[in-house]
């Protein structure tokens, strides 16, 4: 679901980054290594997931391959949902 | 020659040996550089040093009589509610054993005037509504040095001795921590207060550690005029103490947060490893030395080592803000020359 992605695209920017232009980021670009997420950001992050779509992430699911770019969160977001 | 240099490290390798410093030269060229500062750069005419009983204050109160003698020293004990009696019995212990003059402020009557407890509380039940009265809490880190992502868990006791966990969630997180950081900056009130009526400055207690990976509270423990053990290991700080005669119950103090109701390590709160790998980790870092020498000194996996040390950067990056200063639009150039 391409819009799902532009979603979260969006909520990242508003969220994190406070709508700045200066700071751009491709689908794939760890948000760790941009330094668009700290660990209070993840949390902020899977707070919002857990809120909005009604899924559970659970501690061991609480790793990089999953949320630590847009390309994972949204994966990870649809492997949730289906399950 | 910086006295912090290791004396007895074979070049290559990666042993505790790496942290032995020359203990007298160093407490000697602290004290200089305590009376310099003093004298020359913050005009004050002694130090208050709140004594929590720990390894960190009890080496810069020791310090401090060592630089000034004991009349120039004025240590505070700061309990409240949450603190564990030894750390008192220890703070007390060792303010009679250097000399100095000292006062035990309860500062739980402020913390409860702040709503300290009460907002911890109110967040604590919102993910165990059940804790109640006799309950008792603690908060620890997980998943970081795991596969890479740090998140906190909430462990409460029931009265009946039962232990409950679960991941908190970011605004229960948030909440539970500013209420305590209460504690940290009611503290570091108490200690300007008595600064200021002496004409004294205040000592911040923080070890390498603990200022390198931005453990402490902004405006709490990290507010101070001097910091006298910032770059020393927390290794040496153990073992500066020993040098400058502290009683043993002092010497042997184990590292906790004496923050939460429930005992809690400090590597069970914050650091990714008990703080003897954890100084040998950081020093490691520090001198580039490859995360596979660092799996081979503390007997962990290669792909661990190399989590430490993500840890470590990612640390230094988050807490980053807490060491600095106000952020200004432009320099005041008439101020900041």
């Amino acid at each position: 679901m391409p819009e799902t992605k532009a979603t979260l695209r969006q909520y990242i920017r508003d969220n994190f980054i406070l709508g700045s232009q200066a700071m751009n980021f491709a689908d794939g670009d760890s948000f760790m290594e941009l330094h668009i997420l700290d660990s209070t950001g993840f949390l902020e992050l899977v707070s919002h997931l857990e809120e909005t779509y009604g899924i559970t992430v659970k501690d061991e699911e609480m790793v990089p391959e999953n949320l630590d770019s847009l390309d994972a969160l949204h994966a990870f977001l649809m492997r949730k949902r289906a399950a | 020659m910086n006295m912090t240099e290791p004396l007895a490290a074979k070049p290559g390798a990666l042993t505790p040996e790496v942290l032995k410093i020359d203990l007298a030269g160093e407490a000697d060229r602290i004290g200089r550089w305590m009376v310099d500062t003093l004298v020359n750069k913050l005009h004050k005419r002694g130090v208050v040093v709140a004594m929590s009983g720990g390894i960190d204050s009890s080496c810069c109160a020791a310090l401090a009589v060592h630089a000034l003698g004991p009349k120039k020293v004025f240590g505070l004990l700061l309990p409240e509610r949450d603190s564990s009696s030894f750390s008192s019995h220890r703070g007390r212990m060792l303010a009679e054993h250097l000399g100095i003059e000292y006062e035990v402020n309860d500062i739980a009557p402020a913390l409860e005037g702040l709503g300290c407890y009460a907002r911890r509380d109110e967040a604590i039940r919102r993910v165990f509504p059940q804790y109640g009265e006799g309950w008792k809490n603690k908060i620890v880190i997980a998943g970081g040095t795991e596969r890479g992502i740090n998140f906190f868990k909430l462990v409460v006791q029931s009265p009946q001795g039962e232990m409950f966990d679960k991941r908190l969630p970011l605004k229960d997180y948030l909440q539970i921590v500013a209420a305590t950081n209460f504690k940290q900056r009611v503290r570091k009130t108490m200690e300007y207060y008595h600064a200021d009526r002496l004409n004294y400055a205040v000592i911040g207690t923080p070890n390498r550690l603990e200022y390198d990976q931005g453990f402490f509270v902004k405006n709490g423990d990290g507010a101070a005029d001097l910091k006298p053990i910032a770059h020393l290991y927390k290794t040496q700080v153990y073992a500066m103490v020993r040098h400058l005669g502290a009683p043993d119950e002092v010497c042997n103090a184990v590292p906790t947060t004496d923050t939460y109701t429930l005992a809690q390590g400090q590597d069970e709160f914050y650091f990714a490893l008990p703080h003897a790998q954890m100084d040998l980790a950081l020093w490691a870092y520090n001198h580039g030395r490859p995360a596979a020498e660092l799996a081979t000194a503390l007997g962990i996996a290669e792909d661990h080592a190399r989590l430490v040390y993500a840890d470590i950067e990612a640390k230094r990056r988050t807490t980053h803000y807490l060491h600095a200063r106000p952020e200004l639009v432009e320099p005041i150039a008439e101020i900041h020359a």
